[in-house]
């Protein structure tokens, strides 16, 4: 479902070019848990961003649902990714103004979505996360762990059949982390295909397959040269 | 995205800054208030005059000889016309069934003296019917008796001002006065009626029409005002005096008609083109509000790159993202063209009920306008601010990095 062909990418950083992505190769298929490690700065977020459309390679092949998504307008770069993509970031990125139902309406309003079904939705995805009895608190008034099952909760509303999340431990203690890991192995577990990356080596060894990044390039991936996707289990 | 989801996301923007807000509204309403209030004043004046005009009570039809080709010009003063308009003509006006009175009139200047005190002054040969076409009164002595228009009567009616400059507060009615080389006594002294119809008539003398014929050695008048009888048509009426002209002059209508309404509908003119011209000026107010809004909406913009990133990064298209910050300038300019109508509403009504003989009111087209300025301006300015937001790479905004 997500096949990357010698995907390059270079930042120019203060006149230098910086190559964040090196002849990257990366086949994922559905329902696969993966996590990706590697020091910092070895194109992790770079990658994740590749994977959700948020960003271009200079070259090489990106197909996303066996469609070449290199050709596609702006717009439909957008649609694609709100249908199929769940992000879930470090710092959470909700909007403060809105309340944790809100916040997780998001998606399905920008998708036009009518109002009573996003109720059952939002309502289902909360249960999910555990966190219906906070629907009405703003962000301000969550904890961290809640504010990520929150981001998760929005990641998921739209039922995308990918989960992206970058580093969505790194901003909470332990417990919460764990409370954090669990919910997305969960989610996997019910099909979703999630890609994780973390520094944490506990969280990463979890995963089914694990990759290791440096220099813009996956190094070691234990099951890459089998080349085959996992069925989830 | 619906109407209803993007009307209540920009409503949230609204109520997480509401002060920011509350000047922005401000500044619109002012504007839009400022439109409203000044193109009431241009209105009420216009209205004023109207007032003024209807309150004369009569309507009233001036006609000049000489037939006037360019429409809307002065009318000829003195007599560039081949055939005299005589008092005949002026008896024969008269006689159309939907016309009540006339005045023939005779105008010129003449040395107007009593005992050493001289001077030139307006001197209108005219009959008894002017009193009532005017709707003057004398305040001391009578008016013209029928027989000044057949006869030439040494008698005349001065003017409040003239009476005061040449008898004080002595009584003149009774007196003799000197008008050119004749001696004519005074009959009576018109009311004060201040100016009207564009002359002061406190600064005239009244003397009989056959006796200006003889003074200015002319027979031919220099006007015949009708009074139209109530209820008449004016347009019929004018017809009819075309058709007596003609009749009378061999065919000819060589006569200019000069209409009442169409003085009130000169003075309109003035009025309109005025009011316009102060509505641009309150429209200026407006697109300063306009810029401001750009301001602040650029401000807005790169404080949210984190909400914009986001928004892209859960499925906003670029044009969803533009129409969010459009729909955002929308909204405020609509809340603030309402809240600057209803206030400037008020204002008038209120000053409307201090001074209540100058007729305040907004024209109707002043709304209209200055929310179409308005939602121009806001749309116009709102749309760099937009278009910068929807251009954001979302995982710059995202990190909260400027570009
Ligand atoms: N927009 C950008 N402009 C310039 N350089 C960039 C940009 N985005 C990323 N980079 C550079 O590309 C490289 C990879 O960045 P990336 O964020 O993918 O690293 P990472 O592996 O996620 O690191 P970390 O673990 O610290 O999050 C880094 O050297 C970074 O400085
Ligand atoms: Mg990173």
């Amino acid at each position: 479902m997500i096949e990357m062909r010698e995907v390059n990418k270079t930042y120019l950083m203060g006149g230098q070019p910086l190559q964040a992505l090196k002849d990257l190769d990366l086949n994922v298929g559905p329902g696969e848990y993966l996590s990706v490690m590697g020091p910092s700065g070895s194109g992790k977020s770079t990658l994740l961003n590749m994977i959700g459309l948020l960003d271009r390679p200079d070259s090489g092949s990106y197909r996303l649902n066996d469609e070449p998504t290199e050709a596609l307008s702006e717009e439909a770069r957008a649609a694609l990714r709100r249908d199929n993509i769940g992000f879930i970031f470090q710092a959470f990125h909700l909007v403060g103004r809105l309340s944790a139902f809100e916040n997780v309406e998001l998606p399905m309003v920008l998708a036009g979505v009518a109002p009573a079904e996003r109720k059952r939705a939002v309502n289902g995805v909360l249960d999910q996360v555990g966190l219906l009895s906070r629907s009405h608190h703003r962000p301000n008034q969550l904890s961290g762990g809640q504010l990520q099952r929150v981001a998760i909760a929005r990641a998921i509303v739209m039922k995308p059949r990918i989960l992206l999340a970058d580093e969505p431990t790194g901003n909470l203690d332990q417990q919460s982390g764990r409370d954090i890991v669990e919910v997305l192995e969960n989610l996997n577990q019910e099909g979703i295909t999630l890609i994780v990356v973390t520094h944490d080596m506990a969280m990463g060894k979890r995963a089914r397959r694990r990759g290791q990044m440096v220099d813009g390039a996956i190094v070691s991936d234990d099951l890459q040269s089998s080349g085959a996707a996992h069925a989830p289990g | 995205m619906r109407l209803a989801d993007q009307l209540r996301f920009n409503w949230q923007v609204f109520s997480g800054h509401p002060l920011r807000t509350a000047l922005l509204l401000l500044a619109v309403a002012i504007g839009v208030a400022a439109v409203i209030m000044l193109t009431s004043l241009g209105e009420g004046a216009r209205r004023y005059i109207d007032a003024e005009f209807s309150s004369l009570g009569n309507r009233l039809i001036v006609v000049f000889p000489g037939r006037n080709e360019t429409t809307g010009g002065a009318p000829p003063v003195y007599g560039n016309t081949a055939r005299d308009l005589t008092l005949e003509d002026a008896r024969a006006l008269g006689r159309i069934p939907s016309i009540r009175g006339y005045a023939p009139i005779i105008a010129g200047t003449t040395p107007v003296s009593r005992g050493s005190r001289s001077r030139e002054v307006i001197t209108l040969g005219t009959n008894a019917g002017f009193f009532d076409v005017r709707q003057v009164t004398a305040s001391q002595g009578r008016v013209f008796p029928a027989r000044a228009e057949t006869d030439a009567l040494a008698i005349c009616v001065l003017g409040d001002k003239l009476k005061q400059e040449l008898f004080g507060n002595d009584w003149a009615v009774g007196e003799w006065v000197r008008i050119g080389d004749r001696r004519m006594r005074v009959i009576g002294v018109l009311e004060d009626k201040g100016e009207s119809f564009g002359m002061d008539m406190s600064d005239i003398v009244l003397i009989p029409v056959k006796t200006a014929e003889q003074i200015f050695n002319t027979p031919g008048l220099f006007r015949v005002i009708l009074e139209l009888g109530e209820g008449a048509d004016q347009d019929l009426a004018i017809e009819r005096i075309y058709q007596v002209i003609r009749d009378r002059h061999e065919g000819e209508d060589d006569v200019t008609v000069v209409t009442q309404d169409s003085i009130l509908a000169a003075f309109n003119n003035i009025l309109t083109v005025l009011t316009l011209a102060i509505a641009a000026i309150g429209a200026i107010s407006l697109v300063v509000a306009g810029i401001l809004v750009m301001n602040i909406s650029l401000i807005s913009v790169s404080q949210r790159r984190g909400e914009i990133g986001l928004l892209k990064a859960i499925g906003a298209s670029r044009r969803q993202v533009r129409e969010l910050f459009l729909g955002e300038s929308m909204l405020l300019m609509v809340l603030g063209i309402v809240l600057g109508a209803v206030f400037a509403y008020g204002v008038v009504y209120v000053v409307r009920g201090l001074y209540p003989a100058f007729p305040l009111m907004p024209p109707w087209w002043a709304v209209p306008s200055a929310a179409l300025t308005a939602l121009s301006a806001g749309l116009l300015f709102s749309w760099l601010p937009a278009r910068r937001a929807s251009n954001l790479d979302p995982v710059l905004a995202m990190r909260g990095i400027a570009e």
